[in-house]
């Protein structure tokens, strides 16, 4: 059995900050277990540029970013292992991993943080009907092999869903010579940011159809075309609005989910909206001493607000190491009328900080109020001139303010229309 | 000339932006725009647009067959696909190291394409 | 690979027995005259065994009390779903013995399931019984509240058909059976000393053809001139549920057969999923294995019915799979009249899995009429077991990885499979050449992400084994590429 301080599960964005953040903050030994052969995580191959914005100031690409925190962890004495997958997370915190030099490795830790980021939803998922035939992949599974492996995975493209990473490819592929022929978005709206539509389909003249699904796919053994169809405002295909699109290829960016394995086999309950674990202000969740931050806790759209709150949860794994983090009486939250949830899910007391209250909303509002409120009691109010579902939002409660709410009281935040 | 209708990327908010020119082709107005930020950006986006440019480019001798570059700048709009010619032929012997540079000034456009990620 | 080189065009390799098609039949055919000095091919048209009917079926043995008395699909069903255990003990895959419930919603069914456990009797079926609606509430807690009682069924079971089949053919190939892949057989030339095979891998010659050919044991039967085989293609479509859903039932579910099959089931698997269908539909391509949107809704309408709180949400895949139904409603296995050493195993549906080891004894005495049977000295009934790094104690990995540190990678992430076992699976005999051989035999890429992890990890596992490029791997063979060129 090896003894370590803190053990973080995952090497990429969320697991670096959260380790560079717990040794600024006088934690020992650290240890890093990164199941890829390489640390950054998805960043390696998220190429393009649009990281670092918030948090560095300047245009990185994913590798680029990802560099950065690289770097720092050469510079300090955290124990990397790449190439390592963790098994287990047992109760008292102790790490089961596994690798090829090693072999099997027990690791008895103080702190855990959970930073396993997410996965995209497959295609069964979706039960899109038609033939098992190749050619029909996820986006994020396309971009690797295009841009990490270097080989093309189709020529004539079609792309359902119209998420980031979706419009994304779209570029990538047309700049390597493939032929994008749509992308389809299920919602009337794109989940995209604007700046990716005009990019990524508007320059190269790809047409983005809103409200509208592949129903079918066709193809004996590779993919020769999907059959598309509008869809109602319950999202559910019109008969007679069908249309084949020839194609070799149908890439899928229908959403991602965070990837708990991990997390539910240690026993830990998930959020039923986030399908993350719940977790207080420092991101530490219901298991004593074991943190998540990052993709894993929920999905975010910028790798700077993972930074951001890996590194709350690095420092919080470094107060509870060093026995100064604050656990007692607990407030919740809770995201209604149009808030779809709210992260941290609850917040202690008696806490030493100021804390972001983290959500999304369920449409697109214009001009909306957000409303934070307890027992009937406006805490606070702030005025948005736009809110939408790709885009993550946040308000936050001053330590003086949580510090006045009574013992389980709830804190409610809404959309004002 | 005609108008230009845009919808502006400086924020989430996705301005829909106007812009009208007079008869020497130049902008005339810009219209629609909610802050100065999207008045820039209209400007640029019908006179000069320019884009960054990432890709991958093939690697000599290394274990990874390609890398990750981009242009260090943003380089003309229209210029992407050209570019995208030149980048296919080129290689770079590794090891490779962020930042290094692949191609000098891309097709006279003064922008060097350098390598994103290290590659052994 | 060696085969394919002296299989060139003109050349003619001999066999006394060729058995055509690799499926659950075949494969067990196949094993079993793997007993046998005699030479023996098993030729499969596509790039894998268990590629047609038993890739995409309800993977359930069943207790036999379905057939009518006196026919061979009842007799073989009942004597194959009895050898089924030891059959998968000896291969190393895994059975259980879950039992089946056929469910009565109103006392006309209930009816129904008196008259198939009468019938059941007369088979001969062991462990049967009529439950009433609070006994069913008990061993089915999750079952409707609208079932009024059941037939019981505690000899049967569920397997995997196609892990059965990798391991059949596995120890068939052991035993000296040569087992030939991308061979589809093109035309049958008759000969005083047998048959000439000519498929798309060369020219084959047997003394003996065995029909194992499912969906196309129709046609591969008019090669010689017989065409007394009338197979209708009947399409059913599945959902596959996630494991966490994967107790929701702990027999296999029926409901009240029907002319068309045996309706919708709702059953656990060997692995801990749960699988919904099949649906029920004649069609006129038997290549057809697409899923529909009409096909997908019908299974979880009927699937309620039986359990109410199946849902969708949990879905991971959805599959079809073509069954040959046989006009006469049984089994077709005999010497044909038109050509006098082929032999038809024909129009084995539905019990068709649960027969199969049966089928596999009756073949061989069929065929020891006319071929002269000894055993061979060196022979073994038992295949190995993979390696399962996710079974394994803790223990049992620090000594798996010691002695060879692929077991130390994990590839699949989802159903945690490591780089060992998937070597294993491809250097196998009659090992996996693509991306869902792989997957068959190893569970990579069959979890909740559906291979979008692993998947470009197995292609490049695949093509360093075989020692190809990436872009040459297949999804399953033929055309199913997975990837082009190289992008520069």
């Amino acid at each position: 059995m090896l003894n370590y301080d803190l053990v973080v599960v995952g090497g990429g964005p969320a697991g670096m900050a959260a380790a560079l953040k717990a040794k600024e903050n006088g934690v020992e030994s650290i240890i890093v277990l990164e199941r890829a052969e390489t640390l950054g995580g998805i960043l390696e191959q998220c190429i393009h540029t649009g990281f670092g914005l918030h948090y560095f100031g300047e245009e990185l690409s994913g590798p680029e970013y990802a560099g950065r925190f690289m770097k720092l962890l050469e510079d300090t004495d955290i124990v990397v292992k790449t190439d390592t997958m963790v098994l287990d997370v047992a109760d008292g915190n102790v790490v089961t991993a596994v690798n090829k030099k090693d072999g099997l490795l027990k690791i008895q830790a103080k702190a855990v943080v959970l930073a396993m980021g997410c996965r995209e939803r497959p295609r069964g998922a979706l039960s899109i009907a038609g033939s098992r035939c190749s050619g029909i992949m996820t986006a994020g599974t396309a971009q690797k092999y295009v841009n990490i492996d270097g080989y093309m995975p189709g020529h004539e493209v079609v792309i359902l869903g119209s998420g980031d990473i979706g419009l994304i490819m779209a570029r990538r592929m047309t700049l390597e010579g493939a032929k994008v022929k749509m992308v389809c978005e299920l919602m009337p709206y794109s989940g995209g940011l604007t700046r990716n539509i005009v990019q990524c389909l508007d320059d190269f003249g790809i047409p983005l159809k809103l409200s509208t699904t592949v129903i079918a796919t066709h193809g004996k053994d590779r993919l020769e075309g999907v059959t598309i169809a509008k869809v109602d405002e319950r999202l559910q295909p019109i008969p007679g609005t069908e249309e084949y699109v020839p194609c070799d290829t149908l890439m899928l960016s229908v959403g991602l989910i965070p990837e708990n394995e991990l997390s539910k086999n240690s026993g830990l309950d998930l959020d039923r909206i986030t399908n993350g674990p719940k977790v207080d202000e420092y991101r530490e969740t219901e298991h004593a001493g074991v943190f998540a931050c990052g993709n894993v806790l929920q999905v975010h759209d910028l790798v700077d607000y993972v930074t951001e709150e890996s590194q709350i949860a690095g420092l919080g794994a470094a107060k509870f190491i060093k026995g100064e983090k604050i656990t007692g009486e607990c407030v919740y939250t809770q995201g209604i009328n149009g808030v779809r949830y709210i992260v941290p899910q609850r917040i202690n007391r008696e806490t030493d900080t100021d804390v972001k209250l983290y959500f999304r909303v369920g449409a697109v509002y214009n001009n909306a109020k957000i409303i934070v409120e307890c027992d009937g009691n406006e805490i606070l109010s702030k005025k948005k001139v736009k809110l939408c579902p790709g885009e993550m939002e946040y308000v936050t409660l001053k330590q003086s303010v949580i510090s006045e709410l009574p013992a389980d009281a709830v804190i409610n935040v809404r959309v004002e229309a | 000339m005609e108008n230009r209708e845009l919808v502006c990327v400086a924020c989430p908010l996705g301005c829909p932006i106007t812009v009208t020119f007079d008869a020497d082709g130049n902008v005339a107005t810009v219209t629609g725009n909610t802050c100065k930020r999207g008045d820039a950006y209209a400007r640029t986006e019908v006179t000069n647009p320019t884009r960054m440019l990432t890709t991958t480019v093939k690697v000599e001798g290394g274990k990874a067959y390609v890398v990750p570059v981009k242009s260090a700048n943003p380089i003309p709009k229209g210029m992407m696909m050209d570019c995208m010619k030149v980048i296919n032929e080129a290689s770079i012997k590794a090891p490779v190291n962020i930042g290094d540079i692949v191609i000098e000034n891309i097709l006279g456009t003064g922008v060097d394409i350098v390598a994103t990620n290290y590659a052994e | 690979m060696n085969h394919l080189k002296k299989k060139k065009k003109g050349v003619i390799m001999t066999y006394d027995v060729a058995v055509v098609g690799a499926g659950v039949v075949g494969g067990l055919i196949a094993r079993e005259l793997s007993r046998f000095n005699i030479n023996v091919a098993l030729l499969e048209k596509c790039n894998d065994v268990a590629m047609g009917t038993t890739k995409a079926n309800s993977a359930i043995v069943h207790g036999g009390f379905d057939a009518q008395n006196g026919t061979l699909k009842a007799k073989l069903n009942v004597q194959g779903t009895l050898m089924m255990p030891e059959v998968c003990e000896k291969l190393s895959v895994p059975f259980k013995k879950n039992g089946s419930v056929v469910v009565a919603f109103s006392e006309k069914e209930m009816d129904h399931v008196k008259e198939l456990y009468e019938r059941g009797i007369k088979n001969g079926v062991p462990e049967l019984s009529v439950i009433d609606r609070d006994e069913l509430r008990r061993i089915e807690p999750n079952i409707s509240d609208e079932a009024v009682g059941a037939l019981l069924s505690e000899s049967a079971g569920i397997v995997c058909p196609y892990e059965l089949t990798i391991a059949a053919v596995e120890n068939a190939v052991t035993n000296g059976v040569e087992f030939i892949r991308n061979c589809e057989v093109k035309a049958i030339e008759e000969n005083a000393d047998g048959y000439v095979l000519n498929t798309t891998a060369g020219d084959i010659a047997a003394k003996y053809i065995i029909n194992a050919a499912g969906n196309f044991s129709d046609e591969l039967a008019k090669m010689v001139g017989d065409d007394s085989i009338h197979l209708v293609p009947r399409k059913g479509e599945y959902y596959v549920l996630d494991k966490s859903v994967g107790n929701l039932a702990v027999h296999t579910i029926f409901q009240c057969p029907n002319e068309m099959g045996k309706g919708i089931l709702v059953t656990p698997t060997v692995d801990g999923n749960l699988l919904i269908g099949p649906t029920a539909l004649n069609i006129q391509d038997k290549e057809d294995i697409t899923t529909t949107p009409e096909g997908l809704k019908e299974i979880v309408e009927k699937a309620l019915k039986s359990v109410p709180i199946v849902s969708t949400r949990n879905a991971i895949t959805s599959f079809a799979g073509v069954r040959a139904h046989p006009v006469n409603d049984d089994f077709i296995i005999g010497w044909c009249d038109k050509s006098a050493n082929f032999l038809n195993v024909a129009g084995v549906e539905s019990p068709g899995l649960s027969s199969a080891p049966a089928i596999a004894l009756y073949v061989r005495e069929i065929l020891n009429e006319k071929l002269e049977l000894t055993e061979k000295e060196n022979y073994t009934d038992t295949r190995e077991e993979p390696v399962r790094f996710r079974h394994m104690s803790d223990e049992e990995r620090v000594e798996l990885v010691k002695k060879n540190p692929a077991y130390g990678r994990i590839v699949c992430r989802c159903e945690t499979i490591t780089e060992g076992e998937i070597i294993d699976a491809i250097k196998a005999p009659a090992g996996a050449r693509d991306v869902d051989g792989v997957k068959r035999r190893t569970r990579a890429g069959m979890g909740r992400c559906q291979g979008g992890f692993c998947g470009s990890k197995v292609v490049e596992i695949l093509a360093r084994e075989l020692g190809v490029p990436m872009s040459d791997i297949t999804k399953f063979g033929g055309d199913s590429k997975i990837i082009y060129e190289r992008t520069k």
